[in-house]
This record gives structure tokens, C-alpha cells and sequence, in this order.
């Protein structure tokens, strides 16, 4: 089989934790063969990243540029394809990186592309066999690539779990000098932080957290009662943040914040991915959703199939009872 | 500005619960509803913006087939200045290459400025757009969630990355933009707007006019096939509450009362 690489993301020195995740995926598609890392940087940052990958990857392939101190894919990608075999598998985790890297290489190096894969269910020939999620989570399909002339592949980050091996004694191989002068006709320019919102949402050991289920903005502040019953913060998914209805500061998942409270209500929430990327520490996760097939009651602890436009103002009230009760 | 949307008709899973059929080789569709993908939906929205500052025209095509006209009247009574519907049998069966393959294919044959693409469709591949910039040597960007107009050359774009950091870069045209949802908020669209584009015509290509040679695309030459749907096996799964709702509602505060306390 081809020679399988996996492009680690790294950041002040430190490689991300795809890393090991891409080193699973690999040695899932080839237990014997060992995968090969490769990471574009400039400075000491890119060495020191490069030297933490020598206990999981054999080989680490360095391409040290200065036009690639900032990660722009689009660079990332004229540099890859000097040094990479055309017929490589190529596994790169599937965030906001290797969404904007991933098609075009599988163009330029003429390879198939199969994106955000959460499973490999085998190879038979050049016939690779992934498991990966369609119409938001709700089915699962098996996808056949044709690898013979190289693949692409997406990783969904947290799909695959590290495994422990032996650990190598990994060689960095350097590869700048095969790359040489590189430009874009797009110019990396900043990075805005965002800004802090009216409430921090990461404080709370309680969250309501309201998905496309809340319907309309008016309906917000049904969340909100319930949230100051319990001592709780409202908090949210994108949908809610695309329709304005809440403020992006609020928003848990991987494009928001990452949260780490004591118990979850996931409101109307369908449960996507990206989502639940934002829900650290193992929450106690109570999901209330309408639709039975919702993705949100694979994960939850405990589900309730209900209208939470119906379902949050009793138990508000429920909330309030209690209290006034144990206030006499 | 002349600006192309390359826009999709999927099942809105927001409306759906997505089940199999009986073959297992595809989702039951009958009694599924149907609308523009939520992120295209928005690219349109952006290109009617830019155009409404900068002048140009607004280009809406779909590669589908018939059923398909639909999104594109909804898009043109937006105020899309033209659809485009981009059919042919040998289309069928197209992956994502197959698809970025027909819409370089289109694109040469017309003259644009800016090409925008959803974000991803209801298969999540997030692939048409890059694609599709690398087969015309474009400049690309994805994740886009603002869009500034430098001059006629260049634009200023927002990329949206972790932690809702903003990446901005700036970017030569002609170029390809992926949009991601929440760009703007799209205008509202009613029967009546769509009646008044109702005969307006919309023009098909197919491999003759785009000169596709038969078997470059569709199912033949496609290197990536879904084999099968499958529901997978839960792993533990949520504890589903069937009691009545007031007895669901004592439960749910014994738990938040155990697991977190009220504050």
C-alpha cells in the first residue's frame, strides 16, 4: 500500500491533539505500515513541535519556510505537493486547517477525497471502505474511495482514540530545501480575538443550552427564566447564533466556547459535532428534543422526547415551587 | 461584480427525521421536505449584498436535475439576477471532483469575479469549493464569515476559527469563497415573491454545451461511492424518560439538584 502521512496542526511548539488521533486513523488503514508525520512552520516553534511527535511517528517530515510561519493553506498546499509522493494517503484532521487545505490538495495531487471519516471499516485492493455522517449526524454511510493514484482523507477530530504502543524513536527528516520560494494570491493578515460577552458562560456549573428547537427569539427568554430559577446561564448552538437570536459569546462548540459545567441541558439541541467539541469534563448531559432520532440522545445521559417550548416553562415552574417552598 | 452561487436543494434536516429505506441503500425521501441548503442560502444572501454596493449581476446555478428549479426561483425572487440549471443523465453518480469538475466546466464559460459555495451540504464534505478553486487555479478561502470589497482586485475576508477567533486574510480575484452560516441574515423570502419569478426562464446546460467529454464525470469516473446507509449501533445511549411529562419534570430537577445543585 501507499505511503500514508498524516499533516499535524501544531501551535507555540506544541502539536495538536490530532496528532495521535491521525496516528490511530493510520494505523487503522495499515496496521503494519508506520504513518509518516509532516509539519510545515517556521523558528523554533516548528522544531519543538517536531521533536514532541518523535515518540508516536517513526518519521517526521520538517518543511521549515518562513512564508509558512502562519499557517495559510493555501501556502501549506503549493508546499506539500513538492514534497509529497503522488499516489500518498493523506490524513489531515477534519477543523477549520484541513477544511480549507484538504479538497484543493486532493485536486492537485489528482487522488480521491473523502472528508470528516469517523471510522475505517477495512481496505479490500484499492478499495478503502470509511464510515462517515450525513444530514446532520442523523444516518451513518459507508463510503468506498478508490485509492490507487493516492487519497485525501479528513479525520474527525475526537473519532479516533490514541493508542498507547511502544514508543519510537522518531527521526526528523528535513525537507525545506525541496520547497523552495512560495506565494499565494491569498495574504494571511491577522488573527481577531474574540471579544468577551455580557455573560461568561464558562463560569457555570449549570447551563440551559438552547438549540434551533427554541424557534424564535422571542422564545429566548423562556430559557433565561428557567436559567435564573435554577442560578443557571443561558447558553446556545450556532443555529441560535446565525439567526441573532443570541450573542456569539454564547455559543458552545468548536467555533465557540469550550465549556466544562456540572450539568448540560441540551434544549432543542440536534447534538452535531462540532457542538459537542465544546462540551469538556463530562457534564451530566440531559437532552430534550422533540425529534427521537436527534444525534443529541447518543450522547446525553438522560433524554426526554418533548416540546421544550412546552417542557422548560413547567419545569421552571416546578424550579420555583420548590424554592418558595423551601423558603417558608 | 459579476457573481456566481453555486447553490444546492437538499432534505432540510431541521424539518426531518432522517430515515432509511427498506434496501438500506438510501434515506426514505418520499415525505421529506425540501429547501435551498441552509449555507448556500446565505451565500446568495452576501452576493446580493455585494452587489447591492458595488453593482453586478447575481448568478444562482445548481448541478441537478428538474425538482431542482425550485431553489432557483427562490433564490431569484431574493433578487438573484439569473438561475442556471446545470442537468445532463451523464451527470448522475458524480462525487464531489465530479461536481467541482462540471462547475469549472460552467464557469469557463462565462466571465465571473467571485465564486461562492456553501460552507458544506447535508453530506457535511465541505469539498465543492476548494475544489473547485484548485481546478481553476483560484485562490480560495473557506469558513468565510465577513466579506469587505477592497478594491475591484481584492477583497478582505474574515475566516471563522477556533474559539470564534476571526482569521483575516486578504485575497485576490477572481477567487473562490466557502460561506459559512451566519454571514448575514438572509432576507425573506414569500409566495408572492416567487410567483413574480415564476415564468421567467432558466437556462439548462448539459455536456454538449459545456463540452464535457462523456465519462469525465458521473458515476464511471468517480472515485469516491457510497456504498450504504446505516443507523449505527448506540453505544450506551441516552436513558429515554417515558414517564408523563410532570413525572419527567421531577426527574430532571432530582438530577440537576443532584449533579450540579441550584445556585
Amino acid at each position: 500500500m501507499a505511503r500514508i502521512f498524516a499533516y499535524i496542526v501544531h501551535k507555540g511548539g506544541v502539536a495538536a491533539d490530532s496528532a495521535l488521533e491521525l496516528a490511530a486513523a493510520a494505523r487503522k488503514i495499515d496496521a503494519v505500515a508506520s504513518p509518516t508525520a509532516i509539519l510545515t512552520g517556521w523558528g523554533a516553534d516548528l522544531d519543538a513541535a517536531c521533536n514532541t511527535l518523535g515518540a508516536s511517528y517513526p518519521e517526521i517530515w520538517k518543511i521549515a519556510n518562513e512564508a509558512l510561519a502562519y499557517p495559510n493553506a493555501e501556502l501549506v498546499r503549493k508546499a506539500l505537493l513538492k514534497v509529497l509522493p503522488s499516489d500518498s494517503i493523506v490524513l489531515v484532521a477534519h477543523e477549520h486547517f484541513g477544511i480549507d487545505l484538504a479538497p484543493g490538495l486532493s485536486i492537485k495531487m489528482d487522488s480521491a477525497f473523502v472528508s470528516d471519516v469517523l471510522d475505517i471499516a477495512g481496505v479490500e485492493g484499492a478499495g478503502l471502505k470509511v464510515v462517515r455522517q450525513e444530514f446532520g449526524g442523523q444516518v451513518s454511510a459507508h463510503v468506498r474511495c478508490d485509492i490507487s493514484s493516492g487519497a485525501v482523507v479528513t479525520i474527525r477530530p475526537g473519532a479516533f482514540k490514541a493508542v498507547e504502543g511502544a514508543p519510537v524513536s522518531g527521526v526528523v527528516v528535513d525537507k525545506s530545501n525541496d520547497v523552495g520560494g512560495l506565494v499565494s494570491g491569498r495574504r494571511y493578515l491577522e488573527t481577531v480575538v474574540a471579544e468577551a460577552g455580557d455573560v461568561d458562560i464558562t463560569k457555570y456549573n449549570v447551563l440551559v443550552s438552547i438549540g434551533r428547537g427554541i424557534q424564535e427569539k422571542d422564545n429566548v427568554a423562556i430559557a433565561q427564566e428557567l436559567a435564573d430559577a435554577l442560578g443557571a446561564a443561558v447558553s446556545c448552538s450556532r443555529p441560535v447564533v446565525d439567526a441573532k437570536w443570541m450573542d456569539k459569546s454564547r455559543q458552545v462548540g468548536s467555533s465557540g466556547k469550550t465549556v466544562k459545567p456540572k450539568v448540560y441541558l441540551a434544549c432543542g439541541i440536534s447534538g452535531s459535532f462540532q457542538h459537542l467539541a465544546g462540551i469538556k469534563g463530562s457534564p451530566f448531559l440531559i437532552a430534550i428534543n422533540k425529534n427521537p432520532k436527534a444525534p443529541i440522545f447518543q450522547v446525553a445521559d438522560v433524554g426526554i422526547v418533548d416540546d421544550i417550548l412546552e417542557f422548560l416553562p413547567e419545569l421552571t415552574n416546578k424550579v420555583r415551587e420548590m424554592r418558595s417552598v423551601a423558603a417558608k | 461584480m459579476e457573481i456566481l452561487v453555486c447553490a444546492r436543494r437538499v432534505p432540510d434536516t431541521s424539518e426531518n427525521e432522517i430515515q432509511l429505506n427498506s434496501a438500506g441503500n438510501d434515506i426514505e425521501r418520499d415525505e421529506l421536505v425540501y429547501s435551498i441548503n441552509e449555507a448556500d442560502n446565505y451565500a446568495v444572501e452576501e452576493a446580493l449584498q455585494i452587489v447591492a454596493r458595488v453593482g453586478g449581476n447575481v448568478t444562482v446555478a445548481t448541478v441537478g436535475g428538474e425538482d431542482d428549479e425550485e431553489i432557483l426561483r427562490r433564490e431569484m425572487a431574493m433578487g438573484a439576477n439569473h438561475g442556471v440549471l446545470i442537468t445532463d443523465e451523464a451527470f448522475r453518480g458524480s462525487d464531489g471532483r465530479g461536481i467541482a469538475s462540471i462547475l469549472k466546466a460552467f464557469v469557463q464559460k462565462g466571465h465571473y469575479d467571485l465564486i461562492l459555495t456553501g460552507i458544506q451540504a447535508e453530506d457535511g464534505g465541505a469539498q465543492v469549493g476548494g475544489m473547485l478553486a484548485a481546478l481553476l487555479d483560484y485562490p480560495f478561502a473557506s469558513l468565510v464569515n465577513s466579506i469587505e470589497i477592497l478594491d475591484g482586485k481584492k477583497l478582505k475576508v474574515s475566516r471563522e476559527i477556533e474559539g470564534g477567533n476571526k482569521e483575516i486574510n486578504e485575497i485576490d480575484l477572481p477567487c473562490v469563497l466557502s460561506i459559512q452560516t451566519g454571514i448575514n441574515e438572509p432576507r425573506y423570502v414569500g409566495m408572492k415573491g416567487i410567483r413574480q419569478v415564476a415564468s421567467l426562464p432558466i437556462p439548462t446546460f448539459g455536456t454538449s454545451e459545456l463540452g464535457i467529454p462523456p465519462g469525465a464525470v458521473g458515476e464511471a469516473a468517480a472515485k469516491v461511492k457510497r456504498v450504504d446507509y446505516f443507523v449505527p449501533a448506540l453505544g450506551k445511549g441516552a436513558e429515554i424518560l417515558q414517564g408523563s411529562r410532570e413525572e419527567n419534570i421531577d426527574k430532571v430537577l432530582e438530577l440537576v439538584i443532584a449533579k450540579g445543585g441550584l445556585k
